[in-house]
Order: structure tokens, then sequence, then C-alpha cells
């Protein structure tokens, strides 16, 4: 099969399901729907609480997946000392934050449910790195830890409404607003100081551990910052490991996630293409005693690569008439397509189409 | 090379001003003439003026890498960049006004008429106050004069006009001046670069 062919998300697939297989992530599969209920219960969890919903033929209300990773929870078990690893490659409907209507998300992603350990935090991770170095070379992959974000945002004075609105300036790397937020919320000066130069911490994984040391002194901050150092050092082997790098930045929903979050970007695409985490939060708010961590790649952005090619529709437009048999036109056009060639035969050139060069069979096409 | 979207008009010229003081220059850009894109090769820069409103969406959408918005637009269509400066300059503030004359005794729901509807909703979400949105494109303070709203919530630089208007504010909900915002994704790639403006910028608006 001629590879350039592919679409890059169409080559995206099929790279990553062989990526993930080798990693014994074996392939789920799910309906398109699930009962509306499902999603009522748990809409704090989904990115919009909007859902496509329809009735089935015996009236029950169902709707079109907004989310995968609730529905593999439900159908997954807890099962001691064991983890579930599954790959997916389904379509979500969403509410676009643009466009604020429904649109159809081609993701591909994978899940590891149990008894999360360190081993399990570097190999997803890793793969979640070599899905986008699958995709391209130029990708970076931010790591965060909402471990250390919650500890820097639970001192004194510092309620819901001010986490809130300090998670915000975190994420957009607004160290004015938070600034300004932290004096009319009455947060006392040292505080304040760390927070905003917490901001400031991003970059490549060993300056930001040192840099974070002297400021991660609650206990759990430490416990935290001994997780990222010890994945960290896990990562120092890959190839690609300079493109691995710690940025708090990524805040995540923190009703959904908890522990190490990350996000991806390939170069030329404007925005993150991969995103995933811990959802321990989400585990036990679906009644599991176990971890999990998982991440989804956004394929529908990938066309955002593909390059306009050389801007022609087909190598070679054949055109022919009736004066012209059928069996002739079929020899040329499997001669060309044997050439390696693309063909369109055509009795009428078709409006706009664009081709390297046109062959002309037939007395009412000869010039 | 950096793409930079600077919004149009005197706040435009204020912030070309700056990135010039900063090293960054582009004579290009004062030639009279109807080109929409400037460019320096050798500081690895582009400029375009964009409308004020449509920053964010350019930055946003990565088709600049960073460019200048007012906190008010970041507010009203929360586009997903960083936010990295301050520039402390088209300095206002985003304020609910009515004819002096108004008393909200909290008995009815709230007639505000306003361009920046999510700002609106979320303040008085906030407070809890029960309210109708009227959304309205430009002279937002004839709205009360005529009956059209109880309130306005717009954004009020020196006050004049509402004080020809017989109009003052009840309060200010936040203040607004020009931010310095950024792509997410551009700044993974570009982050040396970007960094490097945003500190030059940084000098000028510290001294």
């Amino acid at each position: 099969m001629d590879d350039k062919l592919l679409k890059p998300e169409e080559r995206a697939l099929f790279s990553l399901r062989s990526l993930y297989k080798s990693y014994g992530y074996l392939p789920f599969k799910m309906s398109k729907f699930e009962s509306y209920d499902f999603y009522l219960q748990h809409k704090d969890f989904l990115v919009s609480d909007r859902v496509i919903t329809f009735n089935d033929t015996d009236g029950a209300l169902l709707a079109l997946k907004p989310d995968v990773t609730l529905s593999i929870i439900k159908n997954g078990e807890d099962a001691k000392g064991c983890k579930q690893k599954v790959f997916y490659n389904e379509n979500v409907y969403r509410v676009s934050p643009n466009t604020h209507r429904f649109r159809e998300i081609m993701q591909m992603g994978l899940e590891c449910i149990g008894e999360i350990d360190l081993y399990d935090l570097f190999e997803v991770v890793s793969l979640a790195a070599q899905s986008l170095a699958s995709v391209s070379d130029d990708f970076v992959l931010q790591i965060s830890h909402l471990g250390i974000l919650s500890a820097f945002l639970s001192g004194e004075g510092m309620t819901e409404i001010f986490r809130k609105q300090a998670l915000q300036c975190i994420a957009e790397k607004n160290v004015h607003d938070l600034r300004r937020i932290c004096i009319e919320n009455g947060i006392d000066a040292d505080s304040t100081e760390r927070l905003c130069s917490f901001v400031g911490i991003y970059g490549e994984r060993n300056k930001v551990l040192q840099m974070l040391e002297p400021l991660c002194t609650a206990p759990a901050a430490c416990a935290a910052l001994h997780t990222l150092r010890a994945l960290s050092d896990l990562l120092a082997d890959l190839p690609y490991s300079d493109r691995i790098r710690f940025d708090f930045s990524i805040v995540n929903d923190m009703n959904y996630y908890g522990g190490i979050v990350f996000k991806g970007f390939l170069s030329g695409i404007c925005e993150g293409v991969l995103s995933g985490g811990q959802y321990d939060s989400l585990m036990s708010r679906m009644n599991r005693t176990s971890g999990a961590i998982g991440f989804a790649l956004y394929l529908d952005l990938l066309e955002d690569r593909q390059s306009s090619a050389d801007g022609y529709d087909v190598d070679v437009l054949l055109l022919y008439d009736e004066t012209v048999p059928y069996q002739t036109v079929a020899k040329h056009v499997s001669g060309l397509v044997a050439e390696g060639l693309t063909v369109s035969a055509q009795k009428k050139a078709p409006a706009g189409i664009r081709f390297r060069r046109q062959i002309v069979l037939g007395k009412e096409n000869t010039p | 090379m950096i793409n930079v979207a600077l919004p149009k008009g005197r706040l435009g010229e204020k912030v070309y001003a700056m990135f010039e003081k900063a090293g960054y220059e582009c004579p290009a850009i004062k030639e009279v003439n109807r080109k929409l894109v400037f460019e320096n090769t050798q500081k690895q820069i582009r400029y375009f003026w964009v409308k004020p409103s449509d920053v964010a969406i350019y930055v946003a959408r990565g088709a600049a890498d960073i460019g200048v918005a007012g906190k008010d637009i970041l507010l009203e269509y929360a586009p997903d960049v960083y936010e990295l400066l301050d520039l402390q300059i088209g300095k206002c503030r985003m304020a609910v006004a009515a004819p002096k004359s108004f008393h909200d005794n909290g008995e009815k729901t709230l007639k505000v008429a306003t361009k920046f509807t999510n700002i609106a909703h979320r303040y008085y979400a906030d407070k809890g106050r029960e309210i109708d949105i009227i959304k309205l494109n430009g002279s937002i303070e004839l709205a009360p004069i005529l009956g059209l709203s109880d309130v306005i919530v717009d954004i009020v630089e020196t006050g004049a006009t509402l004080r020809e208007n017989d109009l003052e504010v009840f309060g200010t909900i936040v203040p607004i001046s020009a931010r310095l915002i950024a792509n997410k994704a551009s700044f993974q790639f570009k982050t040396a670069e970007i960094e490097k403006i945003a500190a030059e910028i940084g000098k000028q608006v510290m001294a």
C-alpha cells in the first residue's frame, strides 16, 4: 500500500494501534450509544454537560457518546493486583467551545486501570510521548502534578472561589492577575510570592525540579515532587527525553483528574493534540477502589498537518468519447495505474479538476 | 519567525512603539500603503494589524504566535491562550452605570444592556441577582435613557460620556488594560523567542 495515500490521522491510527498492542494493550470496542442516565449521573466529569440524545425504539433515552473513559470504567472491574490495559479508537460528540455547536471528534487513546504504580505512570507517559513522536519528531509533552498545585492552593484564606480564580491564572501563566487576586483575597505576602514564582517554573525537567525543591515544603507537595523526580529519572533514558517537560499551567479538570496530568503539542497545530492523566478521583466517584491513568490523542486535529501536496487532484486526466472502445480506455487506465500514476477517466473534464497532464482519446477530443 | 497580531488604532500604535523600543522594529510598518503584513526578516518578526476584538482569535487559532488584546475581550470570549504581561496601557474599567436617580431595590428582574454579555452574566450570577440581558452592539448609554434597560455594563475610560448623559458609575466589575497574549502551542516551540520579547517589553512596563 502507498503510505503517501494515507491521511495523517489514518497513518497515525495504524502506527498507534501497533504501538499500543506491542505494550500489551488490548483493543476495546464499545457501542456508539450509552444510556442518557449514565451521563446524567456523571455530568460533572464531562467537558460539557450537553449531549446529543435520542429515543431508542423502546422509548429509552440514549446519548451519543461524549466521552470514552466513563464507558471503559463502567465496563471494567476492580481486580486486586491486576491492571486492565486497553486502547480504543472512537468518535465522541461534544460541543465545540469555539462554535458552541456539536462536533464529531475522532479520538485514539488508552487506559490503564488497576493498582497503578510508578512503572505504569512511566509506561503511559512514555506511550503518550511515543504517540506524538509517531506523528512528528517536532513535539512537546508537558507534564504537571495536580498534587503540587493543590498544595500551593491550600494555604490560609484560600477559599474555593479563590482557588478557581488562581487556577485560571496559573493555566494562563498570568502572574499579574494572580498577584491582584491574592491581594484582593488577603493572602499573605509570602504565600503570594510563592504562588507567583510557581507560575514562572516550567521547562527542562531537572531545572524545574531544582527550582521546586525549596518551594515544596508541605508534605503533600513533597510527595508529589518525589513522584515527579522518580518519573523524570525513568524518562531520562528515552530518545526524545528533552521533549518531555514540566509545566504546571496544565491544570486540567481537578474533578476528573488527580496526580500526574499531561498535554501534548505538535508543531504546526495550534492547540494541544493529546491530553491525559491520572483520574483516581473519577474512579472513586464511580465506586472503584483502584486507580487509573490514560490519555487520548485527538486525531481530527492532525488534519492540519496535511500538506496541500502538489495541488493536483490526479496525475492524468484521460478524456475519451463514444468512438473509443471501452477495452482501449481500460487498457490505458490500467497501464497508467501500473506506472504508479493516479488517473481520472472522463468524457468531459469535471469543473475545477487539477491534473498534471491530459490524455485525449477519440475523434471528438482530438485537438 | 514570530507572528504578532497588533490591534488597529491608537492602542496598536502604542503597542508597536513598545515592540520597537524592545528591539523588534519593522520600519515598513510606518509606510503609508495598503499592505496588511509587515516583516523584518533580520529580527525574525512579522506584524499584522487586525481589528482589536479579533486579536485573541488570531492568537488562539495560531495564525499569530503572540498579540495584544484588551482584558475586556479576554474576559468576554475566554480564549485558551497564555496571558503573559499586563502592558499597563489602554487602561479603563468594566463598570455598571445607570441614571443618577437609579435605585436597585432587588424587587424585579434587572434589565442590563451590554455588549459584554458573558461578563455581565458572570458578575450578576456571582451576586445571585436575576437579570435580563439585552445585547447591544453600540451606543449602550442610550438604553437606560430611553427605558430599554435599568443599567448598562460597559467600558468606562474617563466617564465623560456618562456624565454628559446624566449617568453615573454604580460599581466597578474589573479593571481593564492591554495584555500580551500567546498561543499555547506556539509557546512550546518558540519559548525562548516569546520569553525574550515578553521580558524586553516587561522592562518598559516596570520602568
